[in-house]
């Protein structure tokens, strides 16, 4: 019996154990409302982006001649009874298309901007910041000059031209020709997570507990994805979840300067592009767009600052 | 460390050989051309053209003719602008554009850096939740977006500056585009310092310190703010690069006379000289920044030691 439960026991202290840093990790985002908040509103962003077309109430691209007639020609508003009795809740544009159905389309391309130009920075940036942080000298030297000519290029040049060159090919077909602006967009973002994870590495490799690993004979590969790269994740989370915002927020101001997705599918940020002409008499157009940009962007933020507070184990009974 | 400089300085030339390689390939492989009107010319006319701007020749020799004018820095005559070279568009903006980023640029870091330090200093306290409110301001709005609001309020609500910036020699022009580029780099360099201040709060030598006795605010002064800002400087590179790019949109928006429109505007119209112009001085300022920063990097840091 006793030596049962101490068995029991024994076993449990190890699955704790195994589990810890992220189970507490979540526990602590948990206790953190802002990141809650930002998780309920990156959840929504991704309901209304894999669901919004689906639930819209209009095609994104139908026009309402008969409510915009009816209102003389002009943009219906928010809210205003023509708007409410036509079911165009959130009013239309100058065309008579459904603003919330507009809305709901651009979710979808935001969300894909976020999660395409992640994944493409992810699976670049990391390797070569470590490659480059861990092993220094030659390769250090070599990767940091290739960085070098990425970083050096004009991330906007680089990705209209690439979308402007590459449009008649297979993969500017894909998506409305957005596919490729994310990809373009994400091979001029990973810059900044190869130099942090190297900056990370550089400084940690100096630290005792590296030398201790060393010293038992741990193997570099493990040196560097055991303990080195857990060390290192949370900035590299911080710089994910900013990341996204700056993707969204690069493909926004794309779109509003008129390069990307072509109409009549349009982004928040041509949405903005299309209405600031009518920024004194419908200041809707702009202002539904600019909010939806807006809560996008801090919704990550908030969830990316609360991972960043979780996640560090540093933090631990500080707070 | 002279010979780390010199070594990154001659580094500067294949950086900027090989960005001169893919902007040149990746614009001759654009369909279109600088001639392509809504009108079609006369295949002679568009041929004689051809011909007296050497865009006959194959692209390899077209490229060595650009290296040969590159290098006496002449950018060679505009395709768009015909009156006008490259070399005279770019002088007649240049300034401009530096001015714009340079001012931006002292903005984000005068606000910036302190907003972070005193929202950590109060972490988890009202300092923290107004600074950090007022970075995701900064970073939730787009600067496009920033400045359809700065112009809503401030030149058509209060008339206090002017809506367009194209008369560049009052300073009131100034103000508005300044803020509009400034407001997203400030919360990013609110929120590395906030980050930065709060990994620093509790490291062994502020504890040291701390329990030392020395009075908080020397602790904060000298040892805390000194190691926070270390990581911060890494991203003032990226910063000043947005600052450079972001200048298009703002300049776009605020019609101020810099070079930052002639981006996007050149790939349109496929004017060739004035694209490679752009794309290379853009790509050795964020070079040379680059340099600066990681010698910056260096001297504030001196257990980071290049060799």
């Amino acid at each position: 019996m006793a030596s049962g439960t101490l068995a029991q026991s024994g076993a449990s202290v190890v699955a704790r154990r195994s589990s810890g840093v992220w189970r507490d990790a979540f526990g602590r985002l948990r206790r953190n409302k802002l990141a809650m908040v930002g998780l309920a509103l990156v959840l929504l962003l991704v309901f209304m982006g894999v669901l919004g077309p689906t639930l819209a109430p209009f095609p994104y691209y139908a026009q309402d001649i008969e409510a915009i007639t009816a209102n003389g020609f002009r943009p219906l508003h928010p809210f205003e009874p023509l708007s409410m009795e036509t079911g165009h809740w959130l009013g239309t544009d100058e065309l008579g298309r459904d603003s919330l159905s507009r809305l709901l389309d651009g979710a979808q391309i935001s969300l894909a901007v976020a999660l395409v130009v992640q994944i493409v920075v992810l699976v670049i940036g990391m390797p070569i910041g470590a490659i480059a942080g861990w092993f220094g000298g030659r390769i250090d030297n070599i990767l940091m000059r290739f960085t070098d000519v990425m970083y050096a290029f004009p991330d906007l040049l680089l990705i209209i031209l690439m979308s402007v060159t590459f449009r008649n090919t297979w993969l500017g077909q894909q998506f409305n020709g957005l596919l490729l602006v994310f990809i373009a967009i994400g091979l001029t973002s990973w810059v900044t997570v190869a130099r942090l994870v190297r900056g990370q590495l550089l400084s940690l490799k100096e630290i005792e507990f590296v030398e201790a690993a060393r010293a038992i004979g741990v193997r570099d590969r493990n040196i560097v994805t055991k303990h080195l790269l857990p060390n290192s994740i949370g900035p590299v989370i911080v710089a994910i979840t900013l990341g996204i915002p700056g993707a969204i927020l690069a493909e926004a101001t794309l779109a509003f300067l008129g390069v990307g997705v072509q109409p009549p599918r349009a982004s928040w940020g041509s949405l903005i592009n299309e209405g600031v002409r009518y920024i004194r008499s419908d200041p809707h157009l702009v202002l539904l767009p600019a909010i939806a940009i807006a809560t996008s962007l801090i919704s990550f933020t908030f969830l990316g600052d609360g991972l960043r507070d979780a996640l560090d184990p540093k933090l631990k009974g500080k707070q | 460390m002279a010979s780390y400089l010199i070594r990154r300085i001659l580094w500067i030339i294949p950086v900027l050989f090989a960005v001169s390689v893919i902007t040149f390939t990746l614009m001759h492989l654009t369909p279109g051309g600088p001639w392509a009107r809504e009108k079609r010319l006369h295949p002679d006319t568009e041929a004689r053209l051809n011909a007296e701007y050497g865009l006959d020749k194959p692209w390899h020799e077209q490229y060595v003719d650009w290296v040969a004018d590159f290098l006496v820095l002449d950018f060679g005559p505009s395709y768009r602008y015909v009156d006008r070279d490259v070399n005279a568009i770019i002088s007649d903006g240049l300034g401009t554009t530096i001015q714009l980023g340079l001012m931006a640029f002292a903005v984000s870091v005068i606000v910036g850096i302190p907003l972070g330090i005193f929202a950590a200093l109060g972490h988890n306290k009202a300092p923290d939740y107004a600074s950090t409110g007022l970075s995701i301001i900064g970073i939730a709005t787009p600067s496009f977006v920033l400045a359809i609001i700065l112009v809503l309020v401030f030149s058509l609500g209060l008339n206090w500056f002017p809506a367009t910036s194209s008369r560049w020699g009052d300073w009131h022009a100034w103000v508005l585009p300044t803020i509009a580029l400034a407001g997203y780099p400030i919360a990013q360099i609110a929120r590395y310092t906030r980050a930065s201040m709060l990994e620093v709060t509790r490291k062994d030598y502020v504890r040291t310190a701390q329990s030392k006795g020395i009075r908080q605010r020397a602790v904060v002064v000298r040892h805390m703010i000194r190691n926070a800002l270390i990581p911060v400087v890494t991203i003032l590179g990226p910063i000043l690069a947005f600052l450079v790019t972001g200048s298009f949109v703002v300049e776009y928006f605020f019609g101020v006379p810099g070079i930052g429109r002639f981006y996007v505007q050149s790939i349109g119209t496929r004017d060739y000289s004035l694209l490679m112009a752009m794309t290379m001085l853009y790509a050795f300022t964020v070079a040379a920044l680059n340099i600066v920063v990681d010698v910056l990097y260096a001297y504030i840091d001196p257990r980071i030691r290049y060799s």
